[in-house]
């Protein structure tokens, strides 16, 4: 067997029996990028030289008894809106590349950037995975700032699903989805602002894991929504995605919000199951438009979940139908306000021959940031001008509450709540571009988990007739992410996907 | 809610975005839509409602202490325009 | 036209910068100047994924000055993002405190014609200060130093009470004065830790609706905020007496040209967008943390005032200027609490030290002498060990070297003789010399006493005790 074949579990203990190397395992990574990099292009920057120079040091920690950990020496990717020093950050924006990047996803491309902007320092969770000893490969591809669903807002190009190159990945995390998906690397952060994790984890079939907010820093994640976003991992089991937050989890200095909450062992009550568990099921999740293979698979994971001794009940989240409103208000109002900071003054594109500081400013944001930031920056921006902050802004984030005491209800009764993480599989890429509302529609089983800060995860059960995975949501009390992935494993362990992506 | 080209115009010197006029046109088309869709708030009661702010814990600060200054080197680096140890923008009238 | 028709009506916003080692967000130096962008974190340089961590020094301060300006202090007050565009603004919006300040509901006392007068500081709040940009220095370009962005200000906000230009001087410098006593600002307005915009408008006299008003900007000495209120009122009252109205807008002092005049650069920027800011908790206090600042807090310059009047039974006058500098007061208490006469410190304080530390430019926090020598020297002068002339020439050598009185006299030769049989012996000379003066003195004309004196101390170089001298000349000029 291929080492790339490996989980992110197994691969550890075979690091530690001393049955592979780390070098091995990540020249196997790299190698496997080489294979599938023109056709899916899952990464916008690879770092073989420094991943191999970390696996070298890690198969020497180990040599020397001092292997740090079950992280040691396993290969992993970053989104590319997670800073790592020395390495270019681009938010898979034009605004970050380097002027004069053709902002190509060619393996010769994605191998040679090493320009744009270089972040002098590491964030929290790069240099916790340092400190585990993982080789980090290189950034994933990202709708530009993650603001999309199917990675074709990536200033440099979209990235293909594995399953099916012709459709979408989901997005934004689709480079690493589809990173961990095509077996490229054993595990990848992602972000979600309002599904970013999950719904590509879900149209590609792997597992993935929205943290509740404050759970992992955010201190060096490129800001879409600072309110909504968290960093979590994709990865090819439930056991790998805990695997992967312990090591990344806990209060930070530098993050104000991140808790003082204790990093669990969130491996220990994975085999545990799911009897006596309350499970929702909330209605409203079934949604208009949403497709049948999809709620087919969502009632057959309730009835798995009841035949393993749960029970199921439907619940009501009766806000739910303007969560969708109220968080397009709430996302882009703060990315208008985070995204000011792209200015062309300090680092990132300037417009050349700008006359003025105000002509610096509009041009060089004009030609720096896509059309779909653009849209979401001034949606955001009226959102909060005078005369429309009380009606947009402020009705939103009241809005908001009402969406969070839902969940404060629900969650009195039950203990996690189960539905489609996306109402449909991956679609053809293109077909939504040219209308962003069908777009925002994608993400509105995921969105509401966001506005209430909630733990969620995407575990795929089973794969279309045509052959495309399907994910469904488990969504858990706050700081509860154990029953989720208590929840998650006991899906995980009977679903019926009996082959990798890419081979029939 | 449809946005005139006025409005858009507006929001967008606020944003510091230049628009061509096939952009503006895009935008007040894409935008009256979205905003269409959240229309859908203002038919939901929350009368004495506050609204959702703050969902982070209280942290106790950090000591008065000086530490993470950068280099001067990597402050600079990816300026498109340093002069001396400064950034460079085009001369500010003011 | 005529000013007198009108009340001028003057509301002030002052920034001060707190005296923390580093800024309010981030780890960076808050020391002035500096090569550009050398005191700068990735914070400061707006870069993409940058929280702010909020500096507990800087509420500290911001609690006692709430605290010294009789202000309630909020225990739960909320962070906001102001936004606007400009290059001394890395991250394209300032934190700040808008809806909830941790301050609210202060005032400053000042005096008026009319008597003291509370001006009502309306809040105060905590907020990110910019950083510079210059544009002379190289041609063609402005350049951007962020070494100031992100230095702890607070807002200190006054209600619109002032009524002169004179009076927002006045509450100006009493604010100030209470910021430096209490160690939360250095209030240098040349090099811009303490600010003041002014927020201006005329009413007609009797009226009660309050006129359109300017904001007036760049006022960085008591000189300038003076003359740009009285400049801006004359203006309005000029406007509305021709028939015409005042435009609220933000205006700035040309210290050339000794006029204001409008920034229309910055007239449609003025839609702030406000919202709470999801990157920090709610600033949440303890009692306990604030009754520490309350009891960290000095006796504040007013109270001090009032205390060396009544107390120590000062002029009010010598309570004004010795209070006027913290460290001056606290070296005169000492020497007070040494020397005990309070008047004859204060004679010493106004007079000798003042001039020495003006003409050596030192401050008074730098003085070499301890208060045990400077009531060393008041003992010498008491005892007649020397001069008072004497005295002021080992005042000056203490004040130069530090070292102690009985030294300097020593080494300068300045004790007095006071030596009796020395002096009758002299005294016996100059009497025999001056036969015939000695004649006409007790004919009558004791006014001669004088000369003998004078010939006296002559012989003796200057050294002689006065007191006893003219004793002993008295007693032998009598027959004795
Ligand atoms: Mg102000
Ligand atoms: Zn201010």
């Amino acid at each position: 067997m291929t080492p790339t074949e490996l989980s992110l579990f197994e691969v550890s203990q075979a690091l530690a029996k001393g049955e592979v190397s780390s070098v091995e395992v990540t020249t196997a990574c790299l190698s496997r990028i080489d294979q599938v990099q023109d056709a899916l292009a899952p990464f916008i920057s690879v770092d073989a030289e420094g991943a191999l120079a970390e696996a070298k040091a890690s198969d020497a920690r180990r040599k020397a008894g001092q292997a740090r950990g079950p992280l040691d020496g396993v290969p992993v990717a970053l989104k590319d809106n997670i800073v790592a020093k020395g390495l270019p950050t681009t938010a898979g924006s034009r605004i970050l590349a380097a002027d004069g990047d053709a902002r190509s996803l060619s393996l010769a491309a994605v191998r040679a950037r090493t320009q744009g902007f270089v972040a002098p320092q590491d964030s929290t969770v790069t240099r916790r995975l340092r400190e585990a000893g993982t080789p980090l490969l290189g950034k994933t591809n990202l709708d530009e700032f993650g603001m999309g669903s199917s990675t074709e807002n990536s200033g440099f190009g979209p990235t293909r699903n594995p399953w099916d190159p012709t459709r979408t990945p989901g997005g934004s995390s689709g480079g690493s989805a589809a990173a961990v998906a095509a077996r490229a690397c054993f595990g990848a952060l992602g972000t979600d602002t309002g599904g970013s994790i999950r719904q590509p984890a879900a149209l590609t079939g792997v597992v993935g894991l929205k943290p509740t907010w404050g759970r992992v820093s955010r201190n060096g994640v490129v800001a879409f929504a600072s309110s909504l976003d968290q960093v979590g991992p994709l990865t090819r089991t439930v056991r790998d995605a805990a695997m992967m937050l312990q090591t990344i989890a806990g209060a930070d200095a530098m993050d104000s919000t991140s808790a003082d909450k204790p990093v669990q062992d969130w491996t220990a009550g994975l085999e545990d199951g799911v009897k006596g568990l309350k499970v929702g099921l909330p209605r409203e999740y079934f949604v208009p438009g949403m497709d049948p293979e999809v709620e087919r698979a969502v009632r057959g994971a309730a009835k798995t979940l009841e035949r393993l001794g749960a029970t199921v009940r439907e619940v009501s989240l009766p806000h739910s139908k303007v969560a969708l409103a109220a968080y397009y208000v709430i996302a882009t109002s703060e990315a208008s306000s985070n995204l000011g900071r792209y200015d062309g003054v300090r680092y990132g594109h300037r417009a050349e021959g700008a006359k003025g500081l105000r002509e610096l400013y509009a041009q060089s944001r004009a030609e720096g940031f896509g059309p779909e930031v653009k849209r979401r920056i001034l949606l955001g921006t009226f959102a909060l001008s005078a005369g429309y902050h009380d009606a947009y802004y402020v009705k939103a984030q009241r809005v908001r509450t009402l969406i969070r005491r839902d969940f404060e209800a629900a969650f009195a009764d039950v203990d996690v709540l189960l539905s489609a993480t996306s109402p449909v599989p991956a679609w053809p890429l293109g077909e939504k571009l040219d209308d962003p509302l069908s777009m925002y529609l994608m993400d509105v089983l995921t969105i509401p988990c966001n506005l209430a800060g909630l733990p969620g995860l995407s575990v795929p059960v089973e794969l279309t007739g045509s052959g495309l995975p399907i994910g469904v949501q488990l969504l858990g009390r706050p700081w509860d992410e154990a029953t989720v992935l208590r929840a998650g494993r006991a899906l995980e362990r009977e679903a019926k996907i009996e082959r990798a992506p890419g081979r029939a | 809610m449809k946005l005139s080209p006025d409005q858009v115009r507006h929001v967008a010197t606020l944003a510091r975005l230049a628009l061509s006029p096939e952009e503006l046109l895009r935008t007040q088309a894409q935008l009256s839509a979205i905003l269409d869709a959240v229309e859908a708030l203002a038919a939901v009661d929350t009368e004495g409602v506050p609204p959702t702010t703050a969902l982070a814990q209280a942290k106790a600060p950090r000591a008065d202490a000086v530490v993470g200054q950068l280099p001067v080197e990597d402050a600079l680096r990816g300026a498109p325009k340093a002069v001396g140890s400064s950034f460079a923008i085009p001369k500010v009238i003011e | 036209m005529s000013l007198s028709d009108f009340q001028l009506v003057i509301g002030l916003e002052v920034h001060a910068q707190l005296l923390t080692h580093s800024k309010l967000f981030s780890g960076a130096s808050t020391e002035f100047g500096g090569e550009p962008n050398t005191h700068v974190t990735t914070y400061c340089l707006g870069h993409p994924g940058v929280l702010p961590v909020l500096n507990a020094g800087a509420v500290s301060l911001a609690i006692r000055a709430g605290l010294a300006l009789d202000c309630k202090v909020n225990r739960v007050s909320e962070w906001s993002r102001k936004h606007y565009f400009y290059p001394d603004l890395p991250k394209g919006y300032q934190i700040t405190q808008y809806e909830r300040p941790i301050c609210e509901y202060g005032g400053v006392s000042i005096d008026t014609s009319d008597g003291e007068r509370t001006i009502r500081i309306r809040r105060i709040h905590m907020e990110e200060d910019a950083g510079k940009l210059v544009h002379d220095a190289s041609p063609g370009v402005s350049l951007v130093d962020l070494n100031r962005a992100g230095t702890p200000l607070v807002e200190i906000v006054s209600e619109p009470d002032l009524r002169s230009a004179d009076e927002a001087v006045e509450y100006l410098k009493n604010l100030r004065e209470v910021l430096v006593a209490i160690g939360v600002n250095d209030g240098n307005l040349e090099e811009g830790s303490f600010r003041c915009d002014a927020n201006v408008s005329v009413m007609r006299q009797g009226a009660t609706e309050l006129g359109t008003r300017c904001e007036l900007k760049n006022l960085n000495s008591f000189r300038f905020i003076k003359a740009a209120i009285e400049h801006e009122a004359a203006r309005h009252v000029e406007l509305i007496e021709g028939g015409g109205k005042v435009q609220q807008e933000t205006r700035l002092w040309d210290t050339q040209r000794q006029e204001t005049r409008s920034m229309r650069s910055k007239e449609d920027a003025q839609d702030y967008r406000y919202f709470p800011e999801p990157d920090l908790p709610l600033l949440e206090l303890t009692e306990a943390q604030i009754a520490k600042e309350r009891d960290a807090l000095p006796e504040l310059p007013r109270a001090k005032r009032r205390r060396y009047v009544e107390a120590l039974k000062l002029p009010e006058y010598d309570a004004q200027v010795l209070t006027a500098d913290p460290a001056m007061a606290t070296l005169f208490e000492a020497c007070v609490a040494t020397a005990k006469d309070a008047k004859k410190v204060s004679n010493w304080f106004m007079g000798e030290l003042s001039r020495l530390l003006n003409e050596s430019g030192t401050k008074a926090s730098a003085v070499r002498f301890s208060p045990a020598q400077f009531a060393a020297l008041l003992q010498a002068i008491e005892a007649s060990v020397i001069s008072a002339n004497a005295g002021k020439e080992v005042f000056a050598a203490m004040f130069a070297t530090g070292a102690e009185p009985a030294r300097i006299i020593e080494e300068k030769g300045l004790a007095q003789v006071s030596d009796t049989g020395a002096i009758e012996t002299l005294v016996d000379e100059v009497l025999a010399a001056n036969a015939k003066t000695v004649e006409s003195y007790r004919a009558g004309k004791t006014n001669l006493l004088g000369f003998f004196v004078g010939q006296v101390m002559k012989a003796m170089k200057g050294k002689g005790n006065p007191k006893l001298v003219s004793e002993v000349l008295t007693r032998k000029l009598s027959g004795g």
